[in-house]
Order: structure tokens, then sequence, then C-alpha cells
């Protein structure tokens, strides 16, 4: 079976839209030779209409493309580092979000805000290493976060024929993770929709993005000790709680593990809506970020500030101790 | 014979400068919940503009928007009933004053983030003319949104790509209380003509120097040139915004409004009109508007149940509150 790569299933996902739709059309900065190794090969395909390499305005190409979208065009914005999200919040937020329903749904705004290489890097520092995705989740923007290299694929095309704005993580972490894919096989993932990646019986692990390998190595090395099931999200929001809750009924209990700052990040959310629906039989865990955290630049500080293995292991004994 | 321009264009700032007073009459009663930023006194700039626009062309305007939305055709009732919070508004009662849009007539909304509405309406001619329907575009702001980045950023996008939007600056001299003395270096026509786009000043209180100037521009731009920019020099007759009729705010001296108002779009271009012609419209005009807030008072208020319509296109449904 071939292998396929992550970042080569997010360019795979371009192509295959922007051939089966003339609306969609990419806007970015380098893209033209494919900077972040996402869109080579394009321009040549589609010609620089359909692939428009932008100067450095990312306020000004993001709102760009919120009037194309409201004049039927289906533009895809990528933004090479995650931080350029905290400038452009405004343009996403007040206008692209807010559109439709300020105007008495008169329109439409479906926009694709692509990330590839969310997240931590290893040495690219404070304002570069961001991955704010519970931010987007917070103000109820359509926020999905892909594992695999099917996923990556799948829910970029969804996220493209979705009528309403969607930003796309593609972890940095997860970038190079390769998978065999009959290719035949790819197809759009429905956004909303979680998947169980390792079913288990004593507690339940929700992952988000690169994390779920990392949560699936650690279900593995605790295989003689505890049974994890391993639950990934995909879209952060809408969350998928139903399938959550189906899960968490079963083992009752709850760790998650997300790449977000710990205050007001989306595994508290995720916590708090199974608790409101779930009685558990331990107290539920996070492993996250920091509060506040910024990625120092030095190798072992950056790693001493993301969630990891080890931490997701000790949280998973912890609540497999603990009782009611 | 009535000259069919010089009426239309007093007809337009006519129907605005009472549809304002209107409006501000509702604030005072209770009736348009949150108060308005009036348009008094700059008109003439929303008339002279979408006088030479054609009926396909795309416009923005901003939180001062009324008169950008009724120049370009929107109907005066159901914009005074968005006004009034009515599900018979423009935007069902979720949009009121500073976010009336009417899609169907090219208005892509007023916009309440200053400086941000040009980038929006860039794109969206750039993909119109991409998909083979050459419209131009027309975008309002003020003179306080030449400070802002993100307008620079779409001067800078717009000339880059050649897209034809007229970048309309409304300067009235101050951007809440603040004087254009005291926040803007250089110019703004200067602005405009560092990313090479041609540049022009015109007295914003002369509906018909409005239409001229746009109506060249827009020959311009329909011949394949790239975005001007107009700075339309006027006054702002009223407050910032109603509350201001409340609370005092220091930063006008008596004269120096006396001076503006002196001045006033409507006694400019109705002094081009016979007395007669001048009655006759400024009738039909009270009849619309009578019309108009019979209209707005009468229509339903929104069911709290559909709160979160339109929130989403998709059709997603968002959880709710408890």
């Amino acid at each position: 079976m071939p292998r396929l790569s992550y970042r080569k299933a997010l360019t795979r996902a371009l192509a295959d839209e922007m051939t089966r739709d003339e609306a969609v059309f990419l806007l970015g900065e380098d893209i033209r030779v494919g900077a972040s190794n996402v869109t080579p090969g394009l321009l040549k395909r589609f010609g620089p209409d359909r692939v428009r390499d932008t100067p450095l305005s990312e306020q000004a190409f993001t709102s760009f493309a919120t009037g194309a979208a409201l004049a039927g065009l289906r533009p895809v914005v990528e933004f090479q580092i995650p931080s350029l999200l905290f400038l452009v919040f405004e343009q996403i937020v007040n206008h692209a979000h807010k559109f439709p329903m300020m105007t008495g749904g008169q329109c439409a705004v479906p926009v694709t805000y692509l990330v590839p290489g969310s997240g931590s890097r290893t040495g690219w520092a404070g304002q570069h290493s961001d991955h704010p995705y519970s931010l987007f989740a917070h103000v109820g923007i359509v926020t999905v976060v892909p594992a695999t290299p099917a996923d990556a694929y799948g829910l970029l095309v969804s996220a493209i024929r979705h009528d309403d704005p969607v930003v796309v993580f593609a972890p940095a972490a997860a970038l190079d993770v390769r998978d065999d894919v009959d290719f035949a096989t790819l197809a759009p993932v429905p956004l909303g929709r979680g998947v169980v990646r390792r079913a288990g019986d004593d507690v339940t692990v929700v992952a988000v993005g690169h994390l779920v390998h990392d949560a699936l190595a650690v279900a593995e090395e605790l295989a003689d000790q505890v049974s994890v099931e391993v639950f990934d999200p995909r879209t952060l929001y809408p969350f998928d709680l139903d399938a959550l809750v189906d899960s968490v009924s079963r083992t009752g209990r709850l760790v998650v593990i997300d790449d977000s700052n710990r205050s007001c990040g989306i595994a508290a959310e995720i916590i708090t809506s199974v608790l409101e629906r779930v009685p558990l039989t331990a107290p539920p865990r996070r492993v996250t970020r920091p509060d506040g955290a910024v990625l120092p630049f030095a190798p072992v500080l950056d790693r001493a500030v993301q969630p990891g293995r080890e931490q997701l292991a000790a949280a998973i004994q912890l609540t497999m101790k603990d009782r009611r | 014979m009535i000259d069919a321009v010089p009426a239309r264009l007093y007809r337009t700032v006519r129907l605005i400068r009472r549809f304002e007073e209107r409006a501000i009459a509702l604030v005072r009663s209770g009736h348009i919940v949150g108060g308005i930023h009036p348009y008094l006194g700059q008109e003439g700039i929303a008339a002279g503009v979408c006088a030479a626009l054609g009926e396909g062309d795309l416009v923005t305007g901003t939180h001062r928007g009324h008169g950008h939305v009724l120049a370009k055709g929107a109907d005066p009732a159901r914009m005074m009933a968005e006004l009034c919070g009515r599900e018979t508004g423009l935007n069902r009662g979720r949009g009121g004053s500073m976010h009336a849009a009417d899609l169907s007539i090219g208005v892509l909304g007023a916009n309440a983030i200053v400086g941000a509405s040009p980038a929006i309406l860039t794109g969206a001619v750039w993909a119109h003319r991409r998909r083979g329907n050459p419209v131009l575009g027309a975008s309002f702001f003020g003179d306080g949104a030449v400070n802002e980045g993100m307008l620079l950023e779409a001067f800078n996008l717009a000339a880059l790509w050649r897209v034809p939007v007229l970048l309309v600056c409304e300067n009235n001299g101050y951007a809440t209380t603040m004087p254009v003395a005291g926040a803007v270096a250089g110019t703004i026509t200067g602005r405009a003509e560092a990313f090479g786009i041609p540049a022009v000043v015109v007295d914003g209180q002369d509906p018909e120097a409005v239409r001229q100037v746009t109506a060249a521009a827009v020959a311009r731009m329909r011949d394949g040139g790239g975005p001007e920019l107009v700075e339309a020099r006027t006054y702002r007759f009223d407050a910032h915004h109603t509350f201001e009729h409340a609370v005092r705010l220091d930063y006008r001296t008596p004269q120096e409004v006396a001076d503006g108002r002196s001045r006033d779009p409507v006694d400019i271009q109705g002094a081009r009109l016979s007395p007669a012609d001048r009655e006759a419209i400024d009738a039909e005009v009270e009849a619309t508007l009578d019309a108009a807030v019979a209209f707005a008072l009468a229509g339903p208020e929104p069911d709290p149940a559909g709160a979160l319509d339109h929130l989403y296109a998709s059709g997603l449904t968002a959880r709710g509150g408890s």
C-alpha cells in the first residue's frame, strides 16, 4: 500500500478541491513556491489567479478573503506561522464569523484558514510556536486539528466545502506522520465527528492533534497495567460530545491531553462538558501547557512546557488510583 | 422640466437628512435603542458617490453609515425597521444602525470597525471580476481610519492587484473627538499617493462636485484603471453619537459648529432646483418617511427563540448558554 505523508495529504486535498470547484483559490505568503511545503506545484497547475502569493499584509489578505467569499468564491488562506492568527483574529472574528448573523442571514463566508505547522517546531521560540485552537473554539469558529494523513486530507476537504469559516490546524509535530493509505479510500471526513483510535475499558484519554500519536504510544506502554481508550475529537468546535460521552460512560474515567495553555484551554471545556452529562468514578485530569505559556527557545525549555508522554502516563496512573 | 441629475441628488440628500432627523427623534422616544451616529452634514458624499455608481456596483459603509445604505438604494422603511430592531428590518433586527446591510443591492454592510471594510470590498470586487462580473466598488471611511494599519494594507493590495475600488475618505475633521491635526501626520491624499493611487480633494458639502469627481474616477476604473482615492472635506453637523446629546463633550466651539453648518449640502443642492420642484421633492420625501416610520414601528420584534438564527450559514447549531 502506498505511504501518504500528512503534508502531502494537505497538498492533495487542495489540488483535488481546486480541480473539483473553480471557486476554490489559495491566498498566502510564499505559496507560489510552497515555503510551507504544502503548495508546491499548485501554481504551475492552477495559475496565479488561483494561487495568489501575497505581500506581508496578513490583515488585508485575510479580509480580502472575506470579501471574495461574500462574492461567491471559496478562499483557502495559508498562514506560515501559527502566531499570525493573533494578528488576524480581528479580521476572522469581527468580520468573517459575524457577517452571517449581523446581516440576518444575507450571506455566507466560506473561508478556510490553513495553518501548516501549528504548535512548537522546536527552536522557533516565542513568536512562532503557539497553538491557539482553543481561542477559535471559544469564539465559535469551526476548528479542526487532524492527527493523521487521511484525516488531514478528509478534514481539509470538508473545511473547504463548508459554508462557514473553518480553521485547520496542522500541528508541526504531525506534518511528517506517514501512513499506509489506499488513495482510493481518501474521502471527506465529516466536521464535528470524533473517532476512537484505540478501544479500552478503564480510562478514556482525549488527545488533540499530534498528541493522539503520543496517547497511542502511552496506551501501548501501559497496556499490561491499564486498558486505555484513546478518543481523537478531530474537530474541536463543534465537539462530538455524544461520542465522547459514550466512551466515558463505559470507562468512568477521563484524562485530556491538549497543547493549549491551561486556563480556558479546550481541555477545561471538554472535561466540564462531560461532567455535565456523566458521573465519573475518579476526578478527571488534564495535561496541558502551563498557564500563560510562552514557549522558550532552548530545546529543553521548549519541551518542558509542552504536554508529553511522561505527564500523560502519570496522569493516567493517578486517575486509576483515585476513587470518588 | 426637472433636470434629472440635480433633482435625484437633491432627493437623496434630503432623504438622508430627514431620515436622520427622524431617527434621532426615535432615539429620544426610546424606539431606537443604543443610539446612532448621525450622518447629518455629510449627506452630499454618499449621495454624490452613489449617483455615479451602477446598480451592480458594491459599497461598504461605516458606523456612521445610514447615508451610504440609503444612497445605494436601500428601502428606507426596512432600514428604519432595522434601526428599531424589528424582524422586518433589512437584517431582521440582527444588525442595527452600525451593521445595516442589503447585499441584494450591493451594500456589503455598514461596518463598525474603523478602517476594516476597504480590504473586504477589495476582495469582493476582485472576486466578482474573476467570475466575469465587471463590478466596481466604493468604500467609505472617515479621517480616523487613515491611521489604521489595515487600511494602508488594503491600499497596497488594491493598488498592487489593480482592483477598481474608489476609496472615499469622509474627512469631517474629527475621529470621535480627536481633531485631524492631532492625529494625522502627513496628508490623507499623500497616503494614497505613496501607493501610486491617484487622489483628489473635493468639497464634500457639494453633492454635484462629489458626483463629478466620482464619475470621472468611475470612468477610468471601468476603462481598466486601478483604485483611486477621493478625500471629501465635510463637517459633521451633529454629535459623534447621540449619547453626546446627553453628555456634552467639549471639543468643538459653538462658532466652529455654526461655521460648519453654514455650508449645508441640502441647501447647496436645493438651490439648483426651482422652489416648486424642491417643495415637491420635500413632500415626497416626507411621505416616504412617514410610511417608513409607520412600517418600522408596526413591525414585530424578533422572537427571542431565534436569537441564534443565522449564526452559521452552514446550518450548524450552537449550544445555548444554560
